[in-house]
């Protein structure tokens, strides 16, 4: 959706041939080739050196500004930059602050210089004993300067009211993908309820385009204490408070990671409870989205080759092995995989079953269904842990489970007390869960 | 100049009672004082050495995100940092150092011989000091979020549910409730004392439209005390009710909810800051004319803006609460109310300028202080524009733009202002001038720091920087603008340093001050320094704004004019 009167198209800039001059220029380079101009008059050195001097910082202010803000780097970033959107709301909201900026950048210039020319024009120079004029007011005065900043208010707020309207009530098309982001203390739980998918922390959204929109319509709800949910890139940020389900939409344009985290204080890890949107093509999401539909699938990492291994390897308990057979009636060895890790993959496993791990922990085809904790299904196919912390791998996930605190102090996940063969089996057992 | 042939107030100089008497009895003296000047002393000094508490605290944040992953404090330390930041610099040094303004100045001002009630006065002081001394003994007696002997450590607005028995175990949350419950009690009392001195104890002459900018923008300010801490003080009354008598107020699994807790902390919240804010400009008022040699321009707009900032500002809180998921409408109206009181700010603003505008402006250190108050303002007037437009509120709320922001309102307008008065009243309070050497040395030393601080710490935040984080990655590349904010914090705490030996030094060293060292206008000039215990010999009878003014150019009244 586009704002007309003042959006800053991206697309407008690069109309123009690069090479071509502006009509105005050429006719004026024409004009002055059949001596119709007359030459500019000679500007003397002070002039010229005092013109130069103030191009170049003010050249220099606009880079210093342009570099300091990474203007018009519309991708994605790990610095979460609001003025680099590249979803419809932040977009939106960008051009609203271009728009206040510009405002406030002219009443500042106006206000400030006059601050400036009095300060130095009325400064006492050399001590007298008589008093100024004294001026008691002047209605006339007050009256105008209490009009003019009427008429910015108004015409301030009638711009804002607008955007406020465009951005929330956006309807919701039918093809929308629908999302449930429900913050915990210090993590994020994401559900696809129309694809009955449940992950953590990491979002995968589809790209929106043009030619083919899909936003991402989000209800946020909270487990526990308030959040909030701030992708700056994507859109400004909307609470997840536990007694009010919020509505959030975004539709990035470009494909790519996009940063952000919890925007409201929510306890002793506020600070590590760090956001990963990750857009990807129509095609990238319809393949990540069909997988993360399947049940657990233990996979051996690079290191060990890639196939897959049966679910029921190592001694199960019946009933999870028969609901991880008609879960994944795929996950039928290929090849025969290297033995010994197969098994350290399967004893993880028991492991992960027979100790505290599954009270709060779900791995969807098993027997581990808690919901206090991250859903781990497809851990293994996640980049981050410990809500994007650190890196996913084996000897992260180690010191993780080893006790949370040391690389997340105040996590509410326990030290797990496991001996060191232990957290090596369930760490290559989670790992495995692509 | 306000001599002894002056008939106002009939100049006073018998020396002072106090320096006779023990040491104890001296104490006791000033403990059991109900003299609203000893009481104003003593709230400034309270509040001084809660800046430094505050202070110190503020550097231990800075230290702490100077640099990306750093390891100075542990997550638990640093909340309870800022919490116990926030919460000291606004209930115990910002409103208290006002108030003690406020009741040092306003009697002298209008020419009473004390406050309405001096009892409840005293009350109040000592209410208020108990707060704080209970907020800081939590230190040693609660425990927080985290189960360890601690300070509160929800920030300063106490999010509910996050302060719920369930999430914050142990006693932190009960000793910030119940400290702000006391202090709210002695603020509420404060303000009491201040409505009833101004209606009702004013010298003969002193008709409202005569009365000091100062007394009119305290009287606005306790009026809206009155509104504000009220919602605040029963929050925390249900807060507690929640916590321990089983009640469900914020709490949303029983039924409650924790929006509510948000809009009671606000009601109160927006409010406080021109609780804060509007004393700044009283302090403004005063110093501006004096040292620009003219009469305030625009006395009755200047009235009636205050009046005006008053009323708007009761019905602008939700502006703190766009993200919550409010309706468009209401978002809407939220932005409105809270752009409409541009208005008479921008009003003050000009006023202050044209009162300057053809004047002869005298550079003295409090003169200093509130023109860099003026453009300072100025900034984050405009920068509390961009926070008002909803949709690019989304993005800043809660950013670092945010804090950014209002630092700039209470550092730079209120604590700048702060300043000016302590070097303004320093001689009338002391009898001594401070030194201007070391005044203009912190004067700049602080400018710099500040802008170093704040200005630079609006960037973070549009680069996605949250508040209430203790650290951050370095990918996330704010680490620069973080050690620039940091810097400019070494600088402020350089300035303040001098400020303070400053006090001290000048105390001892300081040249005589006399009743009137500035050639000011309004009553307080016309007894002497330090002013007596009855303050005017006589009832001053007073014939316009001016009163001094009027004495010193017979000639040319302001009287004619008014």
């Amino acid at each position: 959706m586009t704002v007309p009167g003042f959006i800053k198209s991206s697309q407008a800039s690069t109309d123009a041939a690069p090479g071509a001059l502006p009509e105005w220029e050429e006719r004026r380079t024409y004009m002055l080739k059949c001596n119709l101009l007359p030459p500019l008059p000679a500007l003397d050195a002070r002039r010229l050196l005092l013109q130069r001097g103030m191009r170049s910082a003010a050249l220099l202010c606009m880079s210093l500004l342009v570099a300091a803000v990474g203007w018009g780097e519309n991708k994605p970033s790990p610095t979460p930059n609001m003025f680099a959107p590249t979803s419809t709301p932040a977009q939106q909201e960008y051009v609203m602050s271009l728009f206040v900026l510009a405002i406030t950048g002219g009443i500042l210039l106006v206000v400030g210089g006059i601050w400036a020319y009095v300060v130095w024009k009325f400064r006492e120079k050399e001590p007298t004993e008589t008093e100024p004029a004294q001026i008691y007011g002047s209605p006339q005065v007050e009256l105008a300067w209490t009009i003019i900043p009427v008429i910015l208010v108004v015409v301030l707020f009638l711009t804002t009211a607008r955007m406020i309207f465009a951005i929330q009530d956006n309807p919701k098309p039918k093809n929308a993908i629908d999302v449930t982001v429900v913050g915990h203390q210090f993590w994020w739980e994401f559900r696809y309820p129309k694809y009955g998918v449940v992950i953590a922390n990491e979002l995968h959204v589809p790209m929106s385009t043009k030619e083919r929109p899909q936003p991402t319509f989000m209800k946020l709800q909270s487990a526990d204490v308030w959040h909030s949910f701030w992708v700056p890139q994507l859109a400004g940020k909307v609470d997840s408070i536990p007694d009010h389900v919020n509505e959030m939409w975004i539709d990035p344009h470009v494909p790519g990671l996009y940063v952000g985290q919890c925007g409201q204080f929510c306890g002793v890890e506020h600070a590590k409870m760090l956001l990963r949107v990750y857009v990807d093509t129509p095609d990238e999401f319809q393949r990540w989205i069909t997988r993360q539909q399947q049940p657990a699938v233990e996979q051996q990492g690079d290191a060990q080759g890639s196939q897959s291994v049966p679910v029921n390897a190592g001694g199960l308990q019946p009933a999870s092995f028969e609901q991880a057979q008609q879960a994944s009636p795929q996950a039928v060895p290929a090849q025969a995989p290297g033995e010994a890790s197969m098994n350290q993959v399967a004893v993880g496993k028991q492991v992960f079953q027979t100790n505290a791990c599954m009270n709060c922990h779900a791995v969807q085809g098993t027997v581990a269904n808690g919901r206090f904790g991250p859903d781990l299904t497809h851990f293994g196919s996640r980049e981050t842990l410990g809500s994007g912390i650190v890196a996913n791998n084996v000897s992260n996930l180690k010191a993780w489970i080893r006790n949370p605190s040391d690389l997340k102090e105040g996590a509410l996940m326990p030290p797990m007390q496991l001996t060191e063969t232990q957290l090596e089996q369930v760490s290559l057992y989670l790992t495995s869960l692509k | 100049m306000a001599d002894a042939s002056l008939p106002i107030g009939s100049l006073d100089l018998t020396p002072d009672r106090a320096a006779e008497g023990t040491f104890r009895e001296w104490l006791h003296g000033w403990v059991i004082t109900v003299d609203h000047k000893r009481l104003g002393i003593l709230y400034v000094l309270y509040s001084l050495f809660f800046l430094i508490v505050g202070g110190t605290e503020a550097m231990i944040i800075r230290l702490q995100l100077a640099q990306p992953n750093s390891h100075f404090v542990s997550p638990e330390v640093y909340n309870r940092m800022f919490t116990m930041h926030g919460t000291t610099m606004v209930f115990l040094v910002g409103m208290p150092i006002l108030f003690g303004f406020a009741n040092y100045l306003v009697p002298l001002m209008i020419g009473a011989r004390d406050m309405a009630f001096p009892r409840l006065n005293a009350l109040s002081f000592w209410l208020t000091a108990f707060g704080g001394i209970m907020l800081y003994y939590s230190f040693i007696g609660g425990f927080g979020l985290y189960g360890q002997g601690s300070a509160p450590d929800v920030g300063w607005f106490a999010y509910a549910p996050l302060t719920t028995r369930t999430y914050s175990q142990g006693h932190a949350v009960d000793f910030w409730a119940l400290s702000l419950f006391v202090t709210g009690w002695g603020t509420l009392g404060t303000a009491i004392n201040i409505v009833a001195t101004t209606i009702s104890m004013r010298c003969k002459g002193m008709t409202m439209m005569r009365l000091p900018l100062f007394c009119w923008l305290m009287l606005c300010v306790s009026a809206l005390t009155l509104i504000a801490i009220t919602p605040l003080t029963a929050a925390q009354v249900m807060l507690e009710l929640d916590r321990y008598l089983g009640a469900h107020f914020f709490d949303a699994q029983a039924g409650g909810s924790a929006l509510i807790w948000a809009h009671f902390f606000w009601i109160f919240g927006h409010p406080e800051v021109y609780i804060l804010v509007l004393p700044a400009f009283a302090i403004a008022n005063e110093i501006i004319p004096v040292f620009s040699r003219k009469a305030m321009f625009g006395y009755p707009a200047m009235v009636a803006a205050s009046v005006g900032i008053v009323f708007i500002s009761v019905g602008v809180w939700a502006h703190h609460m766009f993200t919550v998921g409010m309706t468009s409408a209401a978002n809407a109206f939220f932005t409105l109310s809270t752009m409409i009181i541009a208005v008479p700010t921008g009003i003050k603003i000009f006023n202050w300028l044209a009162t300057m505008w053809g004047g002869k402006l005298r550079f003295a250190t409090p003169m200093l202080f509130c023109t860099a108050f003026v453009f300072q303002f100025l900034i984050s007037g405009l920068t509390g524009i961009m926070l008002s437009a909803s949709p690019w509120d989304w993005q800043l709320h809660n950013s670092y733009f945010v804090v950014a922001h209002f630092h700039y309102v209470l550092v730079g307008s209120i604590v700048f202002n702060i300043f000016a008065a302590l070097y303004y009243w320093y001689p009338k309070v002391s009898g001594r001038m401070m030194d201007e050497k070391l005044g203009k040395l912190h004067f700049w030393l602080f400018l710099i720091g500040f802008h170093l601080t704040f200005d630079f710490m609006h960037v973070p935040g549009i680069l996605g920087m949250p508040r209430w984080i203790y650290t951050y990655e370095p990918s996330r590349g704010w680490g620069t603008w973080n050690l620039i904010v940091s810097i400019g914090g070494i600088f402020q705490a350089i300035a303040v340093a001098i400020f303070l030996y400053n006090m001290v030094y000048s105390a001892l060293h300081g040249e005589e001050a006399g009743p009137d060292p500035w050639d000011a206008w309004t009553l307080e000039w016309a007894t002497a320094s330090p002013p007596p215990e009855y303050n005017f010999a006589v009832e001053p009878v007073v014939s316009s704004r001016r009163p001094l003014w009027d004495l010193k150019h017979p000639d040319d009244p302001d009287w004619k004019y008014e």
